[in-house]
């Protein structure tokens, strides 16, 4: 079988969610999400992004469509269990994601529940802090960390589950120039793919490819030349588009 | 707040594992807290005096505690020679004071500084974090642990929440007086926090959740005894029992 015939890793088809007692978030959405894929997702605030992640995560259920993982849809426990070892998850707060004493007992966190040994959790959790740049940091207790570090050690807490793409949400709010140009490179060095939600329109036309705007619950896929524009200046910009010559 | 100021040193009481020191702060402050006997809970006030100073904590700051723990002590030493009957008393302007209330009062100072002091040298000279794998090694239920381990992780997030609200309120100009309305923004603080607090909760559920935890946290470290915690472990027992003995046979 080729590569091209392979099903996508996720795939929501047609998928409509509303939380209970509300409106419709996402109103019969199509989105396609393969490995290796770089891909934006932007649209204002409430338009439901976070949401979109926790759908592909399975830890909301869509109200009608289907979210395909790999082809099939995710029914059984093992099922979802295989899903969240192929995808991570960074939170948008990274004081949601870190609850371990320190920093190297949280990256284990996740290695340590797929069944790994102590000996490999270590292993792979010191090899994923010094991809990283953070092995300095192993020892630290978490919650003293700045936003900043907490911000990068979540990256590596995730990664160190070795997830063949990753789902970042707004992983660049309040961080200062530094961090964030070291997220961009890390960001860009990664060999996965990853769907990140930002508002920061230059970070996204650095680390991303492809572009998903989600506009009145649907999402509208697009490259990310628009990018580069400058979103205030005209009617619509706010949406992604094309000027004329 | 502040917390874990002691757990940070290098003395050998830091040093120590967890497992040892809870289970000879446990015995120790029992014996101390069931004693009857001023000789045996002076003997304990020295034995936890000798632990501090081995701890080699910054006094000021041991003594900032106890004057908290001291303050309730004065209500007592105050109170009880007043109230507490008996036949013997001694007379202080016009006042009927009983002895045996005294020496009671005296007592319970005497044993809660000692148990104070077990508790400083040998528990909070650890991370709550090296407790809470302690007390899980010692067979306490996972689910007690990590009830502690998270408490503790997120009492501090809780607290900055409320702080954060109330800077908010104040900021616009809330002055807490004796009204409905200092009444109603103080039950919507509380209500918010309380909000928030279950809203930080499911997401560090999820959180966990995607990161592959059912339930059975994995440990890093397999502890092990040194020949030094074990000494420590059995100096500190044999401290115990001798201080029972004492009680016993006074
Ligand atoms: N737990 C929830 N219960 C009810 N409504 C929610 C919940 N979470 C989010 N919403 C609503 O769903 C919409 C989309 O939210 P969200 O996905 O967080 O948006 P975004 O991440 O794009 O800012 C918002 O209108 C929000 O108010
Ligand atoms: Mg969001």
């Amino acid at each position: 079988m080729s590569i091209d015939s392979m099903p996508p890793l996720i795939q929501l088809e047609q998928v409509s969610f509303a939380y209970p007692c509300s409106r419709l978030v996402l109103n019969q959405a199509d989105v396609i999400f393969d490995t290796r894929q770089r891909i934006g997702l932007i649209g204002p605030n409430g338009s439901g992004k976070t949401t979109l992640l926790h759908l592909i995560m399975g830890l909301v259920q869509p109200t009608s469509g289907k979210v395909l993982f790999k082809g099939r849809e995710v029914a059984s426990k093992e099922d979802l269990r295989e899903l969240r070892r192929s995808i991570g998850l960074v939170f948008q707060d990274a004081d949601d994601q870190l609850f371990s004493p320190t920093v190297l007992e949280d990256v284990a966190f996740g290695p340590l529940n797929l069944g790994l040994s102590q000996a490999e959790a270590l292993a792979v959790s010191r090899q994923t802090l010094a991809d990283l740049g953070l092995s300095a940091f192993a020892e630290r207790v978490t919650h003293q960390l700045s936003g900043g570090e907490k911000k990068l050690v979540s990256l590596a807490t995730v990664l160190s589950m070795q997830p063949e793409a990753m789902l970042l949400d707004e992983p660049t709010n309040n961080l200062d120039s530094t961090i964030r140009a070291r997220l961009i490179s890390i960001l860009k060095n990664l060999e996965i793919g990853y769907m990140i939600i930002s508002h920061d329109w230059d970070f996204l036309a650095e680390t991303c490819d492809e572009l998903y705007t989600l506009d009145d619950g649907k999402a509208l896929h697009s490259g990310t030349e628009c990018l580069h524009c400058h979103p205030h200046v005209h009617d619509g910009g706010g949406l992604p588009h094309e000027h004329q010559q | 707040m502040t917390f874990e100021q002691f757990s940070t040193g290098s003395s050998f009481l830091h040093q120590a594992d967890p497992r040892g020191k809870l289970v000879s702060a446990g015995l120790l402050s029992l014996v101390i807290s069931l004693a009857q006997n001023l000789r045996t809970a002076l003997a304990g006030l020295l034995v936890a005096l000798l632990l501090t100073t081995a701890a080699r904590l910054p006094w000021a700051r041991v003594l900032r505690r106890l004057l908290v723990v001291n303050g309730f002590n004065a209500f007592l030493l105050f109170l009880l020679p007043l109230t507490y009957g008996g036949a013997q008393t001694f007379q202080i302007a016009g006042l009927n004071l009983s002895i045996a209330g005294l020496w009671l009062a005296i007592l319970i100072t005497i044993k809660a500084n000692a148990v104070i002091l077990f508790f400083i040298s040998l528990l909070s000279t650890s991370t709550v974090a090296k407790l809470g794998q302690g007390l899980q090694g010692l067979r306490l239920s996972p689910l007690l642990c990590l009830l502690l381990l998270f408490s503790y992780r997120y009492l501090g997030l809780i607290h900055e929440e409320y702080l954060r609200l109330q800077r908010a309120a104040e900021l616009r100009c809330f002055q807490p007086k004796t009204t409905l309305h200092t009444y109603k923004t103080y039950a919507h603080l509380l209500g918010m926090v309380i909000v928030r607090s279950w809203n930080r909760a499911a997401r560090v559920q999820q959180a966990m959740i995607l990161r592959g935890f059912n339930g059975i946290f994995h440990s890093l470290e397999t502890a092990t005894m040194s020949r030094s915690d074990v000494l420590l472990l059995a100096f500190l027992l044999s401290a115990g029992i001798g201080l029972a003995v004492l009680e016993l046979a006074g």
